[in-house]
């Protein structure tokens, strides 16, 4: 575990420890409950010695019961605590889905019951981990009132987000993006952060076209952007960082100002969250589009493991360059 | 253990209160003022009427769909009920949710879904945080024959057993869900058989005898609260009525239902009460005309109060404060 008096330099990874650490220090009511979380800290060590400092309880090895699991931190959110569940990999969350659509989401609305918890969700492709160990599920949930989803691409944002997601009354999916766990670093202030849920980030400033991504993404993005500026086309990255509720007013303003738009994920493509941003557009900045709405995303498969076939799955800065080329021709 | 007239008598008004609300729920369906569905437990009132009334106040329930006396123990009112019933502002769901999808956490009583067995995950987290913060708070929970047959059964008896929880799993079975025979349901005979794979101890007990029922659950309870862990409670009853009221239940055999009819919880809690010298016939009509006075003013209440307005659809998806639960 890390410890948080000086700034410092974290990985993705180390910011989400940090901010669990934080949180469990703060309040007694924050408690981790997952598969292998214990002793062996994590599938990906993110906690590792929490049950040497927290206990065993606080840091609550289970069996092997995704839906079980959920259930249960439900059931202990409704009695007062803050439970944090580790999806070990994003991939498993199938096996929670009934809890988390239909109590976790619905309890609430229903009945006044909130559930102040968060169930964090390893996810995305790009370290070969093949069909079940590289999904994006988010637009599963994503079409589900009553939850909250949040997917950072810094490591600020990581450790910003996860502790309001935390501290927040509602049931928070909190998508960590495997392929930035140790790829991404930054320093980080000493003192306490939030990054509130709701809002995007304007990850670029540009003035010709906008792309509207979160995740991994924001990072092609970026690479896209940078090349992009030597041929004199200037990107505009927007970093949604919340999924749900969607930060409308960010994404609005953007395309209002540059007219022209790609919509970025890794997830598949068809029902996907850039699906909802392209209608939104097509709705609220119709009279602004100098060009159609372009979205790029993964075919309409699953993720493939052999390495030419994930590359050729995963989206890529290249895929932006020549759709960003051909926007900036209208 | 003996049962005292004062514990006798709860049970048996609750007994009473069940039956009247959800027969009186039947006939508002029938003349077609109930918009939805409706599930009644008729027959099998003593299960949810006594493990509820072996509850402390800071405990919780998390009941099914055939558990309409824990509602009513717990401190629902049955104006409440009908008011849930018919749609209006002012059940416990707002008009958010229909029949018995209700709960308050203030009354200690959690909200079912639909999705049968959910409810007990949810119920083994919620002994779990009394376990986190070392209170000596109970669970109970329950879910019907067919429940047991889904995972979310299987998660929660097993997680719940691994770290000695304190809640107890109850099972109606009433043998049908909602058509299909238990023998389709499992390859056993009694569920209870399905416990000792987790190490749970198991009990049968008569799912029609409410202080069998009252008496198996206190004990259960006090172990729960000593720290010894789950227990699992098999009610043997039957289903005296369709799975909701639109179902006829012609797949029922009528001999088995005119056998399970002289074993009416209701009948035999009033011979109990006799045997036991409690009370007379005199007494018991005492019960009879509060459970009927309760009623009417359940039935005035719920019909003058309004309903929702549409755009109150909007309210309420998410949490912006916390419920103050007990602690």
């Amino acid at each position: 575990m890390m410890t948080t008096a000086v700034a410092h330099e974290v990985t993705y990874l180390e910011a989400i420890s940090e901010a669990l650490d934080e949180e469990m220090s703060q309040d007694e009511r924050v408690f981790l409950l997952g598969e292998d979380i214990g002793p062996y800290g994590g599938a990906f060590r993110i906690t590792e010695g929490f049950q040497e400092k927290y206990g065993e309880w606080r840091v609550f090895d289970t069996p092997l019961s995704e839906s079980g699991i959920v259930g249960a931190a439900i059931g202990a959110a409704m009695m007062g605590m803050r439970p944090i569940v580790e999806m070990q990999f994003a991939d498993f969350i199938s096996c929670a889905f009934d809890q988390i659509t239909e109590m976790a989401a619905k309890n609430h609305y229903r009945w006044g019951a909130a559930v102040p918890m968060v169930i964090r969700a390893p996810y995305g492709g790009g370290v070969h981990g093949g069909p079940f160990h590289s999904v994006c599920p988010e637009a599963w949930f994503f079409h589900t009132p009553g939850l909250k989803l949040v997917a950072p691409s810094t490591a600020y944002d990581a450790k910003g987000l996860l502790k309001s997601a935390i501290r927040d009354n509602n049931p928070v999916l909190y998508f960590e993006h495997k392929f930035l766990y140790r790829r991404v670093k930054e320093t980080l202030p000493p003192e306490d952060f939030f990054v509130p849920i709701g809002e995007a980030e304007i990850k670029r400033k540009g003035r010709d076209l906008s792309v509207i991504t979160y995740g991994a993404m924001v990072h092609i993005a970026l690479e896209a952007a940078e090349q992009l500026d030597q041929e004199g086309i200037d990107l505009e990255v927007v970093d949604l960082r919340t999924l749900s509720p969607l930060d409308r007013h960010t994404i609005v303003d953007s395309v209002g100002k540059t007219s022209k738009v790609i919509v970025l994920h890794e997830a598949t493509k068809t029902g996907g969250i850039g699906a909802e941003i392209s209608a939104l557009l097509a709705e609220e900045c119709f009279s602004s589009l100098d060009a159609p709405i372009l979205r790029i995303a993964a075919p309409d498969t699953p993720v493939p493991y052999s390495p030419p076939l994930e590359e050729f799955f995963l989206p890529k800065a290249r895929d932006v360059i020549a759709a960003a080329r051909q926007l900036v021709a209208y | 253990m003996e049962i005292s007239k004062p514990e006798f008598l709860q049970l048996y008004y609750y007994l009473l209160l069940t039956r009247a609300v959800e027969e009186r729920v039947t006939v508002l369906y029938r003349q077609g003022r109930i918009a939805g569905g409706v599930y009644t437990s008729h027959g099998m009132e003593a299960i949810s009427v006594g493990y509820a009334c072996a509850l402390q106040s800071d405990d919780i329930a998390a009941p099914f769909h055939r558990d309409m006396g824990a509602f009513l123990v717990r401190g629902i009112t049955p104006g409440e009920i009908v008011a849930q019933y018919l749609g209006k502002r002012t059940g416990p769901t707002k008009g958010k949710d229909g029949n018995v999808h209700l709960g308050d956490l203030n009354r200690g009583i959690f909200a079912f879904v639909s999705h049968l067995a959910d409810n007990l995950p949810v119920a083994v987290g919620a002994a779990l945080a009394f376990k986190l913060r070392g209170e000596s708070r109970v669970v109970v929970t329950n879910t019907g024959d067919g429940g047991t047959s889904r995972g979310d059964f299987h998660e929660a008896l097993n997680l719940a057993s691994v770290r000695k929880l304190p809640v107890i799993f109850f099972c109606n079975n009433n043998q049908y869900a909602y058509s299909t025979p238990l023998h389709h349901q499992m390859a056993i005979q009694d569920v209870v058989e399905r416990a000792k794979a987790y190490a749970i101890p198991g009990e049968i007990v008569d799912g029609n005898d409410v202080a069998a029922i009252y008496l198996m659950a206190q004990s259960a309870i006090q172990r729960a609260r000593a720290g010894g862990g789950p227990t699992f409670i098999e009610c043997k009853t039957m289903r005296m009525h369709g799975h909701s009221e639109h179902d006829s239940a012609k797949y029922v055999p009528r001999e088995l239902l005119e056998e399970w009819k002289k074993k009416d919880p209701i009948l035999k809690a009033e011979q109990s009460l006799k045997q036991l010298g409690y009370v007379d016939d005199v007494e018991l009509l005492e019960v009879r005309k509060r459970v009927e006075k309760d009623i009417e003013a359940a039935v005035e209440f719920a019909e003058q109060s309004p309903l929702p307005e549409g755009p109150e659809t909007l309210e309420g998806v998410y949490a912006e404060t916390l419920v103050e639960v007990l602690a």
